[in-house]
């Protein structure tokens, strides 16, 4: 068990009204966020269980509008994310599932489209006093938190990959924590998640992204 | 340095002769790698939010997103020094607390302490105490640590949430956290701080979460108002030298017992208490059509 900080109980210092529904939202679209390779033009979000049911009365939807534009909890800015939406020209559209396949009774899946029409999509859980879990990327079931720095490489399902992930992070002195690879079937594409102790650095990025079975790597956090 | 239950808090703070809130601090420290000054510069943000979050519910016309609530900070403040029944005092704190949970409905910036729904209860204690005693920002900050070390205690051994405890788990926390904190402002020793917790915790026991729509707005907002009056009446006596019979951490784990035996309809899921009324539902009705 993670140790509690005095700053879990005095805090987190959140836009309200409810850490689960408007915080906890807004953490999960910003990790799609930075997921996100280029700029996105569009994004759907699809609300399951208490979020499909009580989104607009927990600003649920401007907060994860508000994390699709980079904010983060403190921002008074979450109130009005739909004008700064439209003034960033990001198109986004809400629907509500009836379906009960989820894990947990606030889940959202977020499918962010750029300009080439390419898609990217994670779906993520709030699980209580602005904690998440993301639970699929791209439709591949994953699980992190976002406690962590996060590191996530989506690459070919091919031998070396793990070793030159861990050389490159091992090069910059980062301490991986916890490491895990995903993928849906045997030769398709590879998630390869790690939670570092240390700050993953740009550098670490390029260098990583720097061989051919890489398709992209990205920081979260 | 940790301690897991109030039995090693009150070992550690009369072995090294510290105060409930310095042994927070040093806590902190250690488990986080970080300096005291990192650790009290973060504590003083929170608090200029806590204060900013009464002052926004005095100046501006809040409205909450569901509509349930907004306005009722300032019809409190106002009435403080000409017709109150509680006293200016008492007044001023409900004001306070009854005007976050104001700023949290309608979007605003809030500290969760120790959740959205209870953030209402330490500024409103915390800003009166300083008003009515002229105390420093430095020790107000200071005290938060008290109050942490308490809400600590509780999330470690029970629980803060309303889904898993009801009220008496939220509101009941931030009042034991409230009610510790003010003994430690007044001079009060760590076993003061925990009797006024467990007496303050003991008060609200039983008492179930029942948001009207599902929302943080009511009957929430009245209830921070009552455990901000409940923080202040368990310190008062704790300071007095009136003990809690039941120790502290047997106080949690009976509280933590009857969360769990509350059914699920009371314990935030808007089907139970208020939010089952006739009245509740057609509320809920209306907020939600389209």
């Amino acid at each position: 068990m993670k140790e509690l900080s005095v700053f879990d109980i005095i805090g987190p210092n959140m836009i309200g009204p409810s850490s689960s529904h408007t915080a906890g939202a807004l953490k999960i679209a910003k990790v799609a966020y930075q997921l996100a390779p280029k700029k996105i033009e569009k994004v759907t979000f699809v609300l399951y269980g208490s979020f499909a049911k009580t989104y607009k009365g927990h600003g649920t939807d401007r907060a994860l509008v508000a994390g699709i534009l980079g904010m983060n909890e403190e921002d008074e800015r979450i109130r009005d994310a739909f004008s700064y939406a439209k003034v960033n020209k990001l198109n986004y559209e809400f629907k509500t599932s009836e379906s009960t396949h989820i894990k947990h009774p606030n889940t959202v899946d977020i499918i962010m489209e750029d300009q080439s029409g390419s898609t990217i999509s994670i779906t993520g859980s709030s699980i209580g006093g602005g904690a998440i879990s993301i639970d699929k990327v791209n439709g591949v079931e994953v699980f992190f938190n976002g406690e962590y720095h996060t590191l996530l490489v989506s690459h070919k399902d091919q031998p070396g990959l793990a070793a030159h992930i861990t050389n490159c992070l091992g090069n910059w002195k980062i301490n991986i924590a916890y490491m895990r690879i995903y993928r849906a079937h045997k030769g398709e594409m590879v998630s390869t998640i790690v939670e570092t102790d240390d700050p993953i650095c740009n550098q670490v990025i390029e260098a990583i992204s720097n061989h051919l079975a890489v398709r992209y790597a990205r920081i979260i956090n | 340095m940790n301690f897991i239950d109030s039995k090693e808090l009150l070992e550690v703070c009369n072995k090294k002769g510290w105060t409930i809130s310095e042994a927070m601090i040093e806590r902190e420290k250690q488990l986080f790698h970080c300096s005291k000054e990192e650790i009290v510069s973060r504590m003083a943000h929170a608090y200029d939010i806590m204060k900013h979050a009464a002052e926004r519910a005095l100046r501006e016309n809040l409205v909450s997103m569901g509509g349930l609530i907004g306005g009722e900070s300032k019809r409190l403040f106002f009435n403080a020094d000409k017709q109150s029944v509680c006293g200016e005092m008492m007044s001023k704190a409900i004001s306070y607390a009854v005007g976050v949970l104001e700023v949290n409905s309608s979007m605003g910036l809030i500290v969760a302490a120790p959740t959205a729904g209870s953030s209402g209860v330490i500024p409103g204690v915390f800003l009166a105490m300083q008003e009515r005693f002229g105390f420093e920002d430095e020790k107000m900050v200071q005290a938060l640590f008290n109050a942490g070390a308490i809400g600590y205690l509780i999330t470690r051994n029970a629980t803060v949430s309303g889904a898993e405890g009801g009220c008496q788990a939220e509101v009941g926390a931030a009042s034991a956290m409230a009610a510790a904190a003010v003994c430690e402002l007044m001079g009060g020793s760590p076993e003061m701080s925990l009797h006024a917790a467990a007496t303050a915790l003991t008060n609200i026991l039983g008492l179930v979460c029942d948001p009207i729509a599902g929302l943080v707005e009511a009957p929430c907002q009245k209830r921070n108002a009552m455990g901000v009056s409940n923080a202040l009446i368990s310190a008062e006596m704790a300071l007095c030298g009136i003990r809690h019979i039941v120790p502290f951490d047997e106080t949690v784990e009976a509280m933590y017992h009857v969360g769990k035996s509350m059914p699920a309809e009371l314990r935030e899921t808007a089907l139970g208490g208020m939010a089952n009324t006739p009245t509740g539902c057609q509320l809920c009705k209306d907020i939600f059509k389209e």
